[in-house]
């Protein structure tokens, strides 16, 4: 096995394009680390890319819009003072993935290019409209968190491509996220179904809706029509029913050991619900 | 053994002291299986079947052997060749059997091969270099599939005596006892509810790993060091599979991170051993958490029917019960003892019980606190609960009604001594817990549990020391606590304080046999010798005590850590402390010590009743308990807080067992989840502050009073939360574990 740590994502980006066998990037390694161990994967080249300068930022552009470097832990988006404010969907996501020691290395970026359907911030993600910056060997491009999964432990990236920045977009006004999970425990577990919820208001009416599915298909699912049931709607019941009808519609699950095909659908459109109430309540700008 | 001298006022016992080993393990100064190595070490690892069940057409370990990090491969062939006999007879065979396939792997992650490289990562290496040849066979994981016609054949001629003819050859042991006549008792009862129940295996859940170092010489000397329940019983098995004699073993036994019955036998130790004697090097082996899981022995999986009577008072009129349990490979799964315990709480005129032993494609059950009980429990309760329901009684009050007491001639044959089982739901019935209100979406559950405890073979000696304090040598590996009540109970008889006396857990060069630390036993019977070694050093005290004043030893009496004359006829003479008498015994006949070995017999049967709130989400399923009690007879609390340790313990565990933890197997008949991350065990949030009330009605059988307390605990809880979530969801759960899945259907399917 050959570990490389490169001082910049071009070199990053060429390191990997010239390696033969399997690659990985490693970042907190909280899943690399632990399919090597377990030898489900046993890679030819670990580049490391926590070495790169700024790889730990976490800048709030003037736009309003957020920078992540992808190194940057679970651990210090729940610390920063600011960043939960305006997503706090995103924060609480990442914030539930393992146990505290695994929030000081674990990232959004590698819980993304981990490509399971389950991961818990990826939901969260797509809800919020978030996208990363990939550099390559012709240089870079940004793309829609939902567009990097293509099925469980695959993504779309080409080889020599390496996820370089996480955007967040800008919160703006009268708008909230939620990201809930369904586990038969209370924490150190991972997501039989997560939904992501981001919505706007004008008053008390939604006007943009994203709303996201984990655990219940090969990726996570950007689902239109749970956003079109909840787009000029006041979160009523009706609302709330036609939401859980389209979530638990768009679910494509498996029966495995962590669920069965009948609890996913189920749950899926009750997550639904709780998810948006949320998201709905902080919004208007309550605690919830 | 009754005895006549049972005190009932203490010094030292009752008090709360700190654990003599606390400060070791809070610093990482404590010892367990995997702290040790030694000069020279090589480190083990083990090729293990990716089959449920195939014929071993042929091993090729020429290519590991060749490697020049790998310096022994150890097949079957390195064993010794013990003799297969039927049922647990042949239970050496059966071990050895286990830890090294034979002709046959057995299951899914059984040791097929091992190897001792130069380091980890080169002995992992080098089980890829070993080539299996297989030819799969039919598999058979579920208990009634296995005992059906079709059902492939584990291994011919394994039943004993005791399985009635036309059985399936899976079936290797058989259990039916009872009294009365339970057809006539079902026709007396105003309300008979028969139901079927199914139980998962689960896993003791030990954090530590198996670990192990080895050393065995050509010429039948060794050394083993493990973690272990029992390093005697670690010292004659490994001593039988190497064709060793036994005394040329030395074992001694590290710290233990967890045993709960799954360390009271071997797995890797005589493979360790064999690889040392082969390879002339110490060798060390420590197990991934996905072979623990896969190939150390979780409990038995169950299928049983209950059929109870109940009049409308609330007086059983009978009860019958059939337990079919599953214990992997092997003769075993304790269903003899699941029958037994299952109607043990009550006094009843007819009960019938039947219990089966079944081998199925998976590994080899081993012992999990109370083992075969709790399942039992679960049915029993259940259906107790459910005619609780429909004839509109109070759970506790028919508990009450139809309770065991003294003199009650067991379900399982004798007729009890002095018991607590009434004491314990008088109570549950005065706890704040059983009149508090539940809140909407809320369920309360009641269960009894019973468990026979146990005495078995042990060997303690007290040596004092010059300056006055003393060291204690047991032979019970310290599993909960006990070091802290051997030293509690010493004190207690030598009258010196707690702090002067050392517990060591002895190796086996130093006393003789002592059994496993199983059966809730080694507070019993280990202190029951502690207490009779001590005395029989009191005795040598007073002797020199006497010798120093001139008087006759029967005028010398020992109090309060010193000896007195026994009366104003004797002499007057101050009190002589211990340390006085000790301070120059090299010149007065030499050391002082004081020793004692038996089998005690007296153990004393134990009960418990615990109160449960559950709380289900009735759109997940997802359960919440919400409060828990436990009540239990202790006989006496030698150290309460480790006693109330023991309680909240079997509580966590029957939490786990009954909501989500379980063994889950593929087609394939491969484990789908051996990992902790898949199989799921509780996590501290998941429990909520586990209440507890330690009953202490005396067992005669010992000299403070002490019933063992380890294993009650997790028998009532399967059926207690099942009997709360199944009142909370309005739907009666007959599977474990009642996982957010299960509720969820079982909720959908009542509309």
């Amino acid at each position: 096995m050959d570990y490389h740590s490169p001082a910049s994502f071009a070199e990053a980006s060429a390191l990997a394009a010239n390696a033969t066998g399997i690659t990985r990037f490693l970042a907190g390694g909280t899943d690399v680390l632990v399919q090597l161990r377990s030898e489900l994967v046993t890679p030819d080249t670990l580049i490391d890319i926590k070495k790169i300068n700024g790889v730990h930022d976490i800048t709030r552009n003037a736009d309003g819009s957020w920078t992540l470097g992808v190194a940057t832990t679970g651990a210090e988006m729940s610390e920063h003072p600011d960043l939960g404010k305006d997503w706090p969907g995103v924060v609480e996501a990442m914030d539930l993935i393992g146990s505290t020691q695994v929030q000081g290395r674990a990232t959004l970026t590698g819980n993304l290019c981990n490509g399971s359907p389950a991961a818990d911030s990826v939901p969260a993600m797509v809800a919020a409209g978030v996208t990363v910056t990939v550099t390559g060997p012709d240089g870079t491009r940004e793309i829609a968190v939902e567009d990097i999964p293509t099925g469980p432990g695959k993504i779309s990236l080409a080889k020599g491509e390496v996820v370089s920045a996480v955007n967040i977009p800008a919160r703006g006004e009268n708008a909230g996220d939620a990201y809930l999970r369904f586990i038969p425990r209370t924490e150190m577990d991972i997501a039989v179904v997560g939904v992501g919820v981001s919505l706007r208001l004008d008053g008390d009416t939604i006007t943009e809706a994203r709303v996201s599915l984990g655990a219940i298909a090969p990726t996570v699912l950007l689902v239109e029509d749970c956003a079109k049931a909840l787009v000029g709607s006041k979160l009523d019941d009706a609302a709330l029913d036609a939401l859980a009808a389209a979530a638990s519609a768009a679910c494509n699950p498996i029966d495995d050991k962590r669920g069965t095909i009948a609890f996913r659908t189920e749950v899926a459109g009750v997550l639904a619900k709780r998810a948006a109430k949320i998201a709905y309540a902080r919004a208007k700008g309550e605690n919830a | 053994m009754a005895l006549d001298d049972r005190k009932s006022d203490f010094t030292f016992v009752g008090t709360r002291p700190n654990r003599p080993d606390g400060l070791d393990k809070v610093t990482g100064r404590a010892k367990f299986g995997a702290d040790i190595s030694a000069p020279g070490m090589l480190h083990g690892a083990v090729l293990r079947s990716p089959h449920a069940h195939a014929r071993i057409v042929k091993i090729d370990a020429s290519r590991a052997e060749a490697h020049n990090d790998v310096k022994a491969v150890v097949t079957r062939a390195d064993f010794a060749d013990v003799p297969f006999k039927p049922g647990l007879e042949g239970e050496f065979w059966n071990v050895l059997e286990n830890v090294m396939a034979g002709e046959k792997a057995l299951y899914d992650g059984h040791a097929v091969a091992a190897v001792a490289a130069t380091s980890a990562l080169a002995a992992r290496d080098a089980l890829k270099l070993i080539e299996v040849e297989y030819e799969v066979l039919p598999h058979v994981t579920d208990v009634d599939k296995a005992m059906a016609s079709d059902a492939p054949i584990i291994r011919e001629g394994a039943a004993d005596y005791s399985v009635p003819e036309g059985m399936h050859p899976n079936v290797v042991r058989y259990h039916e006892s009872g009294h009365g006549d339970v057809e006539a008792g079902f026709a007396e009862a105003d309300l008979v509810i028969e139901d079927s129940f199914v139980t998962e295996a689960t896993h003791q859940g030990y954090i530590e790993p198996h670990a192990c170092l080895g050393m065995l010489g050509n010429d039948g000397k060794g050394e083993l060091w493990c973690t272990t329940q029992g390093h005697w019983i670690a010292q004659k098995t490994c001593a039988a599979l190497l064709g060793i004699e036994t005394s040329q073993l030395r074992v001694t036994a590290s710290e233990i991170g967890g045993g709960f019955g799954g360390k009271t036998t071997v797995f890797i130790e005589p493979v360790a051993l064999a690889l040392s004697r082969k390879a002339n090097r110490p060798v060390k082996i420590v197990m991934t958490r996905s072979e623990v899981f896969r190939a150390t022995g979780p409990t038995s999986s169950a299928s049983m029917d209950v059929k109870i009577g109940m009049k409308t008072d609330g007086t059983i009129s009978a009860a019958q019960g059939v337990f079919r349990l599953q214990g992997g490979a092997f003769p075993g799964a304790p269903g003899d003892m699941t029958a037994m315990c299952a109607f043990a709480p009550y006094n009843l005129t007819n009960v019938k019980q039947i219990g089966y032993d079944v081998m199925s494609n998976r590994p080899k059950q081993a012992a999990y606190r109370a083992p075969g009980a709790p399942m039992g429990a679960f049915a029993v309760e259940s259906v107790i609960d459910e005619l609780c329901n429909k004839l509109g009684l109070d759970p506790v009050d028919v508990r009450l009604k139809n309770a065991a007491h003294e003199g009650t001639k067991a379900s399982y044959g004798p007729t009890y001594e002095r018991i607590g089982l009434v004491e314990t739901l008088e109570a549950a019935k005065a706890h704040p817990h059983y009149a508090a209100p539940l809140k909407p979406g809320q369920g309360r559950g009641i269960s009894c549990g019973f468990w026979f405890n146990h005495g078995g073979e042990t060997s303690v000696s007290l040596a004092l020391s010059e300056d006055g304090s003393a060291q204690l040598m047991v032979g019970t590996p310290d599993i909960g606590g006990s070091r802290a009540s051997m030293a509690l109970m010493a004190a207690e008889v030598l009258g010196i304080a707690y702090e002067n006396i050392r517990v060591t857990v002895a190796d086996t060069a130093t006393l003789g046999y002592n059994d496993v630390s199983h059966g809730s036993r080694v507070t019993y019977a280990s202190g029951l010798a502690t207490i009779k070694a001590a005395k029989h050093a009191v005795e040598k005290l007073c002797e020199r005590a006497a010798a120093k004043w001139g008087i006759p030893v029967d005028a010398v009496k020992w109090e309060d850590g010193c000896a007195v004359p026994s009366g104003p006829n004797a002499g007057d003479f101050d009190p002589m402390p211990l340390a006085d008498i000790t301070a120059d015994m090299g010149s007065t006949g030499g050391p002082i010590s004081g020793h004692f070995e038996a089998t005690p017999e007296g153990a004393g049967v134990s009960f418990g009743t615990h109160i449960v709130d559950a709380e289900v989400d009735p759109e997940t399923g997802k359960t919440s308990i919400t409060r828990y009690t436990v009540i239990q007879d202790a006989g006496k609390a030698i150290h309460p807080t480790y006693v109330e340790g023991q309680f909240q313990g079997g509580a966590a565990q029957g939490i786990g067992w009954a909501l989500n933890e379980e063994y889950i197997y593929g087609e394939d008949g491969r484990l789908q989840n051996s990992i902790f991350l898949d199989y799921r065990i509780p996590v501290a949030s998941d429990l909520p502050m586990i209440d507890t009330v330690i009953v202490e009605v005396p067992n005669p059988g010992h000299p403070f009073g002490v019933r063992g307390v380890g294993e009650t605990g997790i028998v009532p809880p399967l059926a207690a939360i099942a009997n709360a979530v199944s009142n909370a969801a309005g739907v009666r759960m007959k599977q474990l574990p009642m996982s957010p899945p299960r509720i969820l259907a079982a909720l959908k399917d009542n509309g």
